[in-house]
């Protein structure tokens, strides 16, 4: 077929249904803090891995509510877990904690 | 020979305590290596058998560490060791002396009294007696103190005590009852023989007026004799394990024992060496904060003794090593912490691919200069250095000044020793190509894991050993500021690497700084320590405010750290909760920064 140069956009819909929001609850459960993000962005503004690589705090949270587990799974890894994100958070997220145990659920839920 | 039933209870005890215990030695001992046994065997034949003798009397037996804790709880604890030793040892000497054999039943002295009715005509007959009442008072009035101290904790230094085991307690109830027990058989044997001395002849004849002496002496020797049986069977199982296991402590410690990645024999007699005699309760932060007492060392050492799984004493620990300061059996509570962490959260999770291919350059440069991830927070921090840097006309390179990579202790103090290597060896091999003879880095957490996990053969300096260098030699010449400071000591820094004196001189150069309640080994931590996982936001905030209002106490201008990590922290809890009239946060280098300008 001829490259026009215009492609079909993957699906972006988000199935709530369908997606699988186990680490979210999780998470809930271990870290209650996590319901406070707002969104802001200030994680990744000062993340340490973000100066080498996509990596993206923000992202990922926004990730674990939706449930879409594989972009975490790959995504998670990165992270030096140096704490710099739990300390400019403006709403006082123990981020630091959020990471440790979404690889701990990642690990054991494979 | 003397012989009756009633020793049975107290002889089977005893045989079985020797036996689990001869059985715990051995298996401690050679769990090791052979070169590190050999380590044991060459101190027992050296000249320094004599200083583990000594601590082993100064410890053991009269509890010197406690006594400097608080008196009266010395005077408790070595009340029981030492008294009961003299008790023991007097015994012995005394049922040698009067039976003429050099060899007679163990049993023997522990119940002379009952055996040797007639215990006059050999030397020393009358001093004995006087002798041996008195450590049993001595004993008592300790025993009487233990007592008090269960409801008036206070007037022992102590604002809590451990939650006792239902074993402990049994174990306590026996050994509270065979002191006064052993009172009470001996005084019914007196008021009938009249072989006692001062204490057991006047209390004898004060029962003998009012109760059948002659009836009750035989039940007597009997409960005696239960009360050791049971108090001996419960000891390997129960926090009084403590007794057998403290000499083998000092001596292996001596040898040179330590507990590093492994959780080894040694570790295990670290742990069987815990008392839980509470004085780490008072000291831990992140108890008088929040209440959660999981992670406090009497109990986590309990639950790794007993293989109790549950993580939340493992993680909620700042590892500031504030407990390890006060404990009076100087256990190495961070390093098994560090140990067991390794063992429950070392699987692999970390991919830093990305460094491979990241292009960070190394320069060449005499000095170099890391900042450290948190310092980035604090930028004020590093525009100091690198001012100061420039006064002293330094030949630095700024290593982390774009992208930094972390040091991998946030990952270590984790127990992510592998994740924690992969960073450690991508910033090895940049300061390595430096060709650089110093490493001066800002952060006391990354300057512990340079030192310790490094391996590099160049020399590593915090910046306020740096700096104060720079002052000595004359390259940095600071004006006397003339304001009042207080200093806090980083927990990496101070317990954590043992600097405390650079800062201090450094400090007196530019500022008056003002003594503190708790300084250098009992600083208290601010709280953010990255060892602690689990508390957010408001427990970490708590911790915050607590130090800061102590730090704030003498209203000082300045309060002053070498920590990014503290100093963030403080110019929060101060900031925002207005501790400290007007107090300004700053980092010592950028007062000195200040104050060479």
């Amino acid at each position: 077929m001829a490259d026009f140069g215009y492609k079909i956009q993957e699906d972006r819909q988000i199935n709530y249904d369908s997606n699988d929001r186990t680490l979210f609850y999780f998470l809930k459960r271990v870290e209650p803090s996590i319901s406070l993000c707002i969104g802001c962005g200030t994680c990744s503004a000062t993340c340490t891995v973000g100066q080498f690589t996509q990596f993206d705090l923000h992202k990922i949270m926004l990730y674990v509510r939706r449930g879409e587990k594989v972009h975490i799974a790959n995504e998670i890894k990165k992270c030096m877990l140096c704490g710099k994100c739990s300390l400019v958070c403006p709403k006082g997220i123990n981020t630091r904690n959020i990471i440790f145990q979404t690889r701990k659920f990642l690990h054991s839920n494979k | 020979m003397s012989y009756n039933p009633f020793v049975l209870p107290f002889s089977i005890g005893l045989v079985i305590v020797i036996i689990l215990i001869l059985w715990k030695y051995f298996r401690w001992v050679f769990s090791h290596e052979k070169a590190e046994q050999k380590k044991i065997v060459k101190l027992i034949f050296s000249f320094k058998i004599f200083s583990v003798i000594k601590e082993i009397f100064m410890e053991v037996l009269l509890h010197r560490r406690i006594f400097k804790i608080n008196p009266v709880l010395g005077y408790m604890h070595s009340s029981f060791a030492f008294g009961w030793f003299l008790l023991i040892l007097g015994g012995t000497v005394e049922s040698k002396l009067h039976s003429h054999h050099a060899f007679n039943m163990f049993y023997e002295p522990i119940f002379f009294k009952f055996f040797s009715h007639n215990i006059n005509g050999f030397p020393f007959a009358n001093g004995f007696k006087f002798l041996m009442d008195l450590i049993l008072l001595y004993i008592l009035s300790g025993l009487v103190l233990a007592m008090v101290k269960r409801l008036y904790k206070r007037m022992f230094g102590m604002k809590k005590t451990t939650k006792l085991r239902l074993v402990d307690k049994l174990a306590l109830t026996s050994l509270w009852c065979i002191f006064p027990l052993r009172l009470l058989a001996e005084s019914l044997t007196s008021a009938q023989y009249h072989n006692g001395g001062f204490l057991t002849d006047n209390f004898g004849n004060i029962l003998a007026a009012i109760l059948p002496v002659n009836q009750l002496e035989y039940p007597a020797w009997w409960a005696y004799s239960i009360a050791l049986g049971v108090f001996f069977v419960m000891l390997p199982y129960s926090r009084y394990m403590h007794i057998p296991t403290e000499m083998v402590l000092i001596i292996l410690r001596k040898a040179g024992f330590k507990t590093e990645k492994k959780y080894t024999g040694f570790s295990r007699v670290e742990v069987q060496s815990c008392s839980r005699c509470g004085v780490c309760l008072d000291a831990c932060q992140v108890y008088s904060a929040t209440q959660r007492n999981k992670m406090l060392p009497a109990y986590f050492l309990q639950s790794v003794r007993f293989n109790k799984k549950g993580k939340q004493g493992l993680t909620d620990c700042l590892m500031c090593g504030r407990c390890q300061e006060v404990c009076p059996v100087g256990i190495g509570v961070n390093a098994i912490r560090r140990v067991k962490r390794n063992e429950v959260f070392d699987e692999k999770g970390a991919e830093f691919e990305y460094l491979k291919d990241s292009d960070s350059k190394t320069k060449k440069a005499d000095v170099i200069y890391f900042a450290g991830c948190m310092t980035h927070l604090t930028p004020t921090i590093k525009k100091s250095m690198v001012n100061l840097f420039q006064k002293a006309d330094v030949n630095y390179w700024f290593m982390d000044e774009d992208a930094s990579v972390c040091c991998g202790r946030p990952l270590q103090v984790l127990g992510k020793e592998k994740d924690a290597n992969i960073l450690a060896d991508k910033n090895r091999e940049l300061i390595n190509n430096s060709g650089a003879t110093l490493l001066v880095t800002s952060c006391p957490i990354c300057y512990k894991i340079f030192k310790e996990e490094y391996n590099l053969n160049i020399k590593i300096q915090h910046h306020t050993e740096y700096l104060n260098e720079l002052v000595n030699s004359g390259k940095l010449k600071p004006v006397n500021l003339n304001f009042s400071a207080v200093y806090h000591d980083p927990c990496d820094l101070g317990r954590g690497s043992g600097i405390y004196s650079q800062p201090r001189e450094l400090l007196s150069k530019i500022s008056i700084t003002n003594k503190l309640e708790n300084e250098k080994e009992m600083a208290l931590c601010c709280g953010s320590s990255l060892a602690n996982l689990p508390a957010g936001f408001d427990d970490k905030e708590l911790m915050a405010i607590k130090a800061a209002e102590e730090l704030c106490k003498s209203n000082p201008d300045y309060l002053i750290t070498a920590c990014p990590l503290c100093k963030k922290t403080f110019v929060q809890a101060c900031n925002e909760r207005k501790i400290g009239k007007n107090v300004k946060v700053k980092d010592i280098a950028e007062m000195l920064a200040e104050a060479v300008m």
